[in-house]
């Protein structure tokens, strides 16, 4: 392969140098119906699980249809998804905030062509490319961060976990049959890329070991002070090693006070702290980011640790299956995940869906932890 | 036949569910055969090395990058994320897979041109692999080579009219909801008040001159489906002041049941006839509803604008038509003190296209000012705000404290008055006591 130049020259890089020009504008992109419509809409409605309808104040609509993708996409499948536009959406096409796709046509009549068209398309090994779903009281697409395919922290992978939940959760991606709409996240690390911390379930990558110590390289690849300022707990402290006769600068973790956040490891490579038996899933529960009926909640440790069982996770995926089950069968219409446990109390929530609740369940990380103790007579046997 | 044996990761290809395995595998067989004789500029065989180390990783139960190296475009900070594999004899095609974060359009619409335009030049520059999208909105081109970074921003930038996003200690690249583009919700424009600001802040995005990442999202309405709330160091989340419009015509379809409560989506379920009074008055948070002899009355002053009432009864009832917009500071993930949403700063503010976003950018720049001036090295607004308490950032931003910048007032009489609060000071004669009282 030869190298080809853009026109770029390395010599004189600010030669012709085109800087800070920003996205394109969101209105270069919009389809004819977007445009003309905008600020005029009156209504919608979902016209079959991943159809929708929205109705203007001129009169027009805009069918949607909405269908479940991998955020990890490679350029072919992003050919095809043009083509599909160009033959149905005259080639617009857009994304939404949870890596669904979605395909806008101005009339009823092109909407059942355009379904069967996505619908027919498998990968060669059988998976849907593109399952039309993800609407209303449903579960829609998971958003995700990198995980193994990426990135240098992982406590776990991404890509694989989501296909795997989602291939369990799949009929529920294509009904509405839920008491609200049920949003599954994962983040595969604390660092929570994917903001996972309110989400009505949420796979959280998490690690168990305090980090290794790599005494021999540590001074001459990281900053020490740095290394130590990073860690949320003072668990770092400064310290001289004796290695092959030579005093070396590096550090000591005091291991009980380390929670695993791998924020030094971060800010210094010496300090790896992954692990096959350590690393692992955390599942949390119950939290929601609108503002309707009550205020935005965090979600909470509902399992404090699940392994790693590449790669399908079953762990992970048969107790979130659990949780939406026994959600649907008990929760009022309208009633998120979280808005149900507090209705019902947390100590029914772990008995309604058989899980254990061990002493990791308790908070004990600062101030916050003593408002999530019980400090009223008022409980349930 | 595939270049590395993925016996793990074969077993991701059944089930209904898209497959990035089996679209990782086309593309990889794409390469190889090359059909349409692309000088690909970096090894042909990335993405299989790629599927090699994913599933060396799925054996391992460990990941296989190494830490971001240095990489970037002359005059950036950000939009770069270097990445080398720790394996790199093993899986040579990917022994330098960095990322580029490509800005992403307003609301993530796209007209297929410039996606083929994207594709050609992530095909012949990078690895074919994306994530649409990040978790911050940006596209993400997967997997490339240092060589190539100054190639692919030249292209993006003179072909493509076309900017790389923010990462690193700078303002991360805005992200906005559907807004008003196609939703009846939105009390603002999502999309021109993010691009806006966008563009005006150019030089903030990327070049790092913060003390760490800063977020900016817009959601048009408190259903907050960018998550802004819970996701951004400033969220602006639509709201209103005025009454909630009510066309009484269709409250009465809805009692009647000729049209399907919340937009139909509960279609899935038989959950009975609606109920206005379960369903609606009865959700209400602040009770200041009720529906009587045909007619729903709502008590605007005490609403709190949730959205309930609208979600499911969207054909009857509309947000008022004087929309603006709530600012709330200091949301980030938990990483390290723990999760923090967003604090309610500015209850309402007008968002004027005309004065160029004025009002909000005063209420922006100050807070910038007060966090870069106080805010240690890695210390995110939010826990800038815990170490220095709310009263300081009233103080930075010039803004008079309210009922409506607190759930409850503070349990201890732990004032920290200031001296001039206080009659006379805080100097004290001791002899003068001690004339008072004896030792």
């Amino acid at each position: 392969m030869a190298f080809i130049s853009s026109g770029y020259d390395p010599k004189s890089p600010m030669e012709n140098r085109v800087t800070d020009i920003g996205p394109r504008k969101y209105d270069e992109f919009y389809p004819p119906v977007i445009a003309k419509n905008k600020g005029k809409w009156l209504y919608h409605e979902i016209l079959e699980p991943g159809v929708l309808v929205h109705v203007s104040e001129t009169g027009d609509e805009v069918y949607t249809v909405r269908v479940g993708g991998a955020r990890l996409m490679s350029v072919m499948l992003i050919r095809e998804i043009c083509d599909i536009a160009d033959k149905h959406c005259d080639g617009y096409v857009r994304w939404t905030t949870r890596n669904n796709i979605e395909f806008m046509v101005d009339s009823k009549d092109k909407v059942k062509p355009l379904i069967e068209d996505l619908e027919s398309r498998k990968f060669d090994a059988g998976s849907y490319k593109f399952p039309v779903g993800g609407t209303g009281a449903g579960i829609t697409n998971i958003v995700h961060t990198q995980g193994w395919i990426h990135c240098h922290t992982p406590a776990t992978d991404a890509s694989g976990p989501v296909k795997a939940a989602m291939d369990v959760l799949f009929d529920d991606f294509k009904d509405m049959r839920m008491p609200a709409q049920l949003r599954v996240s994962l983040a595969c690390c604390l660092n929570m890329c994917g903001a996972v911390h309110c989400s009505d379930i949420a796979m959280l990558g998490y690690h168990r070991k305090p980090p290794m110590v790599d005494h021999e390289y540590l001074d001459k690849m990281c900053e020490i002070p740095l290394a130590i300022a990073a860690c949320p707990t003072a668990a770092i402290k400064p310290k001289k090693v004796e290695i092959d006769g030579k005093t070396l600068n590096s550090v000591d973790v005091n291991n009980s006070r380390c929670m695993y956040c791998g924020n030094c490891y971060t800010m210094c490579p010496c300090l790896p702290l992954m692990d096959k038996e350590g690393d692992g899933v955390v599942l949390m529960v119950g939290g929601k980011v609108s503002n309707s009926r009550s205020a935005p909640k965090f979600s909470k440790v509902a399992v404090a640790f699940l392994p790693n069982t590449a790669p399908r996770w079953p762990e992970t995926t048969d107790a979130i299956k659990k949780i939406v089950e026994v959600y649907a069968a008990d929760a009022r219409k309208y009633e998120r995940l979280g808005e149900w446990a507090e209705r019902i109390g947390w100590e029914r929530f772990f008995e309604k869906c058989e899980l254990e609740f061990t002493h990791h369940l308790i908070d004990d990380f600062r101030d916050p932890a003593y408002y999530t103790w019980r400090q009223t007579t008022n409980f349930k046997f | 036949m595939a270049k590395n044996k993925t016996p793990l990761l074969d077993q991701l290809e059944s089930g209904p569910w898209p497959s990035f395995v089996s679209d990782m595998k086309q593309q990889a067989e794409a390469r190889a055969k090359n059909e349409n004789n692309v000088e690909y500029q970096i090894p042909v065989d990335v993405v299989d090395d790629l599927l090699g180390v994913l599933e060396l990783s799925y054996v391992d139960g460990e990941t296989h990058w190494k830490h971001g190296g240095i990489v970037g475009v002359f005059g950036y900070g950000g939009g770069v994320i270097g990445r080398y594999c720790d394996q790199p004899e093993m899986f040579p095609g990917v022994a330098h897979f960095h990322t580029m974060r490509v800005a992403q359009p307003g609301g993530k619409f796209y007209k297929t041109d410039y996606l083929r335009q994207l594709c050609d030049l992530w095909d012949f520059r990078g690895s074919g692999l994306t994530n649409m999208h990040g978790s911050t909105g940006d596209i993400i081109l997967l997997g490339t080579t240092t060589p190539q970074l100054e190639e692919i921003f030249f292209e993006l930038t003179h072909k493509m009219d076309q900017d790389l996003g923010g990462s690193g200690s700078n303002l991360r690249t805005p992200a906005d909801c559907i807004g008003q583009a196609r939703c009846e919700w939105a009390c603002y424009d999502t999309q021109d008040l993010c691009y806006q600001l966008t563009i005006d802040y150019q030089d903030e995005l990327h070049r790092p001159a913060f003390p760490y990442k800063f977020k900016f999202k817009f959601d048009g309405c408190p259903n907050c489906c960018v998550a802004s709330i819970a996701r951004a160091d400033m969220a602006f989340v639509g709201t209103w002041k005025d009454d909630i419009r009510i066309d009484q015509d269709a409250v009465k379809a809805y009692v009647e049941g000729d049209v399907k409560p919340n937009g139909n989506a509960h279609a899935g379920r038989d959950w009975g006839p609606f109920d206005i009074a379960k369903e609606v008055l009865d959700l209400c948070p602040t009770e200041c509803m009720r529906y009587e002899n045909g007619k729903l009355e709502i008590n605007n002053r005490e609403c709190v604008r949730c959205m309930h009432c609208i979600n499911v009864m969207p054909r009857a009832l509309r947000p008022g038509v004087h929309g603006g917009l709530s600012i709330l500071v200091g949301a980030k993930a938990p990483i390290l003190d723990g999760a923090q949403m967003g604090s309610l700063l500015i209850p309402f503010v007008e968002v004027n296209k005309e004065s160029g976003y004025e009002e909000i950018k005063n209420v922006i720049e100050p807070i910038w000012d007060w966090w870069m001036e106080e805010g240690k090295n890695r210390e995110r607004l939010g826990e800038l705000m815990k170490r220095k308490g709310f009263q300081a950032l009233l103080e930075a931003v010039g803004v008079d404290a309210m009922p409506q910048h607190v759930s409850e007032p503070r349990h201890n009489p732990y004032i920290f008055w200031k001296e001039e609060e206080v009659p006379g000071g805080f100097e004290m004669d001791i002899n003068a006591f001690r004339k008072r009282h004896l030792r």
